[in-house]
């Protein structure tokens, strides 16, 4: 097998100093390959966003490697240059769509201020690949010249997505992309964005704690549980015959008809006040 | 016996710019004492209204059609102190965000211990000692520490429980749950559902139980209604919903749901947008993202048409539909 695109190797972060430091990443380490779907599933506090966040040079890890294609990006790029040169092969979709686009920008406007930022082109070359762009996430010319209070939440998520494929990126990370949509509409996008891998040879990191989500949309999946990794390998072994108790616990806590909630957890919560 | 709860011909419109926009199109039903009623639906559908008109929390300015009845009275007959005790007494709401619902400067003893000394005239020692057990109830058992704490201290399962157990502690007999465990992680939304669900049969309270995730409602209610831009489309039991659905819109959103258990090539999305009340069109709501529609679903509002012995469902085409909705559009199964 030929050697993974992105390399994560005993990538840690703590916050806080002395009695107040605090690891919120321990020691995480995973492979996602060329074209591949890789799962990051956890609970609130389990590390995941901030383990996206070091990937894409939002956060400095403390301790740890991150490798992108051969390239050491394990601190945060030193010139604009190299953001952008970075910028190109990792893109972000964030949860809530309706905080992460600016309310003043045309959808049109927000895709080709992206492409004029990583590409040289002239201004018809921007126009057709806005248009081509929104093509491929389902965005018509009405919607591309909209601003986005006119759009719905689902139509938003699109943008984003264009927005993130707009540079072209080797990896997209989706950090709980599909969470806040209507049963509907999530189906819609995640047909999508299998349909884009497929086509552009897109690999995914997908962050959820939706394990049905998982299931869809990842090869493989890593079960993230207070900044550790406790459970690694395809999706399907994962969530059909899991060793981890952990792993168990997150799947007997789905709704199911024959549903005993609450009969395998604690009655005593284990965390702490904060 | 007569149900606890009766919705009859429900139709609500909200002012919005200057003119009157539908919520709520002929919402009916029925709930019986001691029993969980899950209400299911996409954002927009309702949900939230129909229990808002319920607890009379609707804005001014809203005009509010047809007949609430609780216990046999008429819930917009009430006033003032008939009022104050049928929402302080007779029902109780839990809420999906317990931080935006509890007093930060006010500790969660306090919190606990109003209702009772002011609507039970109970003595501030007796109350607190019973803020105590029932902290017990909910699965928390240092409640005397927990009791000197303020919401901040307290993670959103924790509070959440805080939160039922406050709004057991007047032992209601309809408790309203607006999606209780949403913004809590699936191991925290187990642990509450089940705490929930023991003191609602203990209690013998009534719940209406809204939610958007179907499979949590098929496995906490008795029945459930799923409503759609506005309307009821079906009401059967919980437990035949996943299996036999008896409105396509039902069996739609069954389909577009992955599958925890195996991988599916394509998900069988619904097209288009939900839509609201107001935007909807003449006839069936639903009808112009049906594959199932015709043009006589176009033409009229349909009638919620009971099916005896199973529900309800609001199709023209439920007979000849029936058992069939589930098949055809699902793509070929690929196991990994």
């Amino acid at each position: 097998m030929s050697a993974p695109l992105l390399q994560v190797e005993g990538l840690t972060k703590s916050f806080g100093r002395g009695q107040f430091e605090s690891l919120v990443v321990d020691g995480v380490g995973f492979e996602l390959h060329a074209g591949g779907s890789l799962g990051i599933v956890g609970e609130s506090g389990s590390g995941k966003t901030t383990t996206a966040r070091m990937l894409i040079g939002l956060e400095r890890p403390t301790a740890g490697r991150i490798t992108l294609d051969g390239e050491d990006h394990t601190h945060p790029a030193r010139s604009v240059k190299a953001l952008r040169a970075r910028g190109r092969q990792i893109q972000i979709v964030f949860q809530d769509p309706y905080t992460s686009l600016d309310r003043r920008q045309r959808i049109g406007d927000c895709l080709a201020e992206v492409l004029r930022v990583h590409f040289r082109l002239g201004r018809a070359e921007v126009g057709a690949r806005v248009r081509e762009l929104g093509q491929l996430v389902g965005l018509d010319e009405r919607q591309l010249r909209a601003l986005p209070k006119a759009l719905s939440g689902g139509q938003r998520q699109r943008v984003a997505i264009a927005r993130a494929l707009a540079a072209d990126p080797k990896i997209v990370i989706l950090d709980e992309a599909v969470s806040a949509l209507d049963v509907s509409i999530q189906a819609q996008i995640l047909n999508l964005l299998a349909d884009i891998r497929e086509r552009k040879g897109v690999s995914y990191l997908f962050i959820s704690h939706d394990l049905a989500v998982i299931r869809q949309i990842t090869d493989h999946t890593i079960v993230m549980r207070h900044g550790k990794v406790v459970e690694a390998g395809p999706t399907a072994q994962v969530l059909d015959n899991p060793t981890h108790p952990y792993t168990r616990l997150l799947r007997d806590s789905v709704p199911r008809a024959d549903w005993t909630p609450g009969a395998h957890a604690a009655t005593e919560p284990q965390e702490q006040a904060r | 016996m007569s149900a606890l709860l009766e919705v009859e011909g429900l139709n609500v419109h909200l002012p919005v710019d200057g003119s009157l926009r539908r919520v709520l199109h002929d919402v009916s039903f029925t709930l019986e004492a001691g029993k969980a009623l899950g209400l299911v639906g996409e954002s927009g559908s309702g949900k939230s209204m129909t229990v808002r008109t319920i607890a009379r929390l609707l804005p001014q300015g809203a005009k509010v059609d047809g007949h609430i009845r609780f216990d046999g009275t008429d819930v917009f007959d009430l006033r003032s102190e008939a009022l104050r005790r049928y929402r302080s007494g007779d029902v109780s709401m839990i809420f999906q965000d317990p931080r935006s619902h509890t007093n930060p400067v006010r500790r969660i003893g306090d919190f606990l211990t109003e209702a009772m000394r002011i609507n039970g005239k109970v003595p501030a020692r007796e109350a607190s000692r019973r803020a105590i057990d029932l902290l017990a109830e909910v699965g928390i058992h240092d409640g005397e520490r927990r009791m000197r704490q303020y919401p901040h201290e307290l993670s959103g399962g924790l509070l959440q429980r805080v939160m039922i157990a406050a709004s057991v502690a007047v032992r209601p007999r309809l408790i309203l749950a607006d999606e209780p465990t949403t913004a809590l992680d699936v191991t925290t939304q187990a642990e509450v559902m089940g705490i929930l669900g023991r003191l609602q049969r203990e209690y013998g309270m009534a719940m209406l139980f809204i939610t958007h995730d179907l499979e949590l409602a098929a496995a906490s209610c008795d029945e459930t209604i799923v409503l759609y831009a506005g309307g009821i489309v079906e009401r059967q039991q919980s437990k035949r919903l996943h299996d036999d659905p008896l409105h396509p819109y039902t069996a739609a959103l069954v389909q577009a749901r992955p599958d925890i258990d195996h991988t599916t090539g394509r998900l069988p999305a619904i097209p288009g947008n939900p839509t609201s009340a107001y935007e909807a069109p003449d006839g069936c709501a639903f009808a112009p993202r049906c594959r199932f529609a015709q043009d006589r679903c176009r033409q009229a509002f349909p009638p919620l048409l009971t099916i005896d012995g199973i529900g309800a469902s609001r199709c023209l085409r439920t007979d000849e539909l029936r058992g069939t909705l589930l098949a055809g559009a699902t793509t070929e199964e690929v196991t990994q």
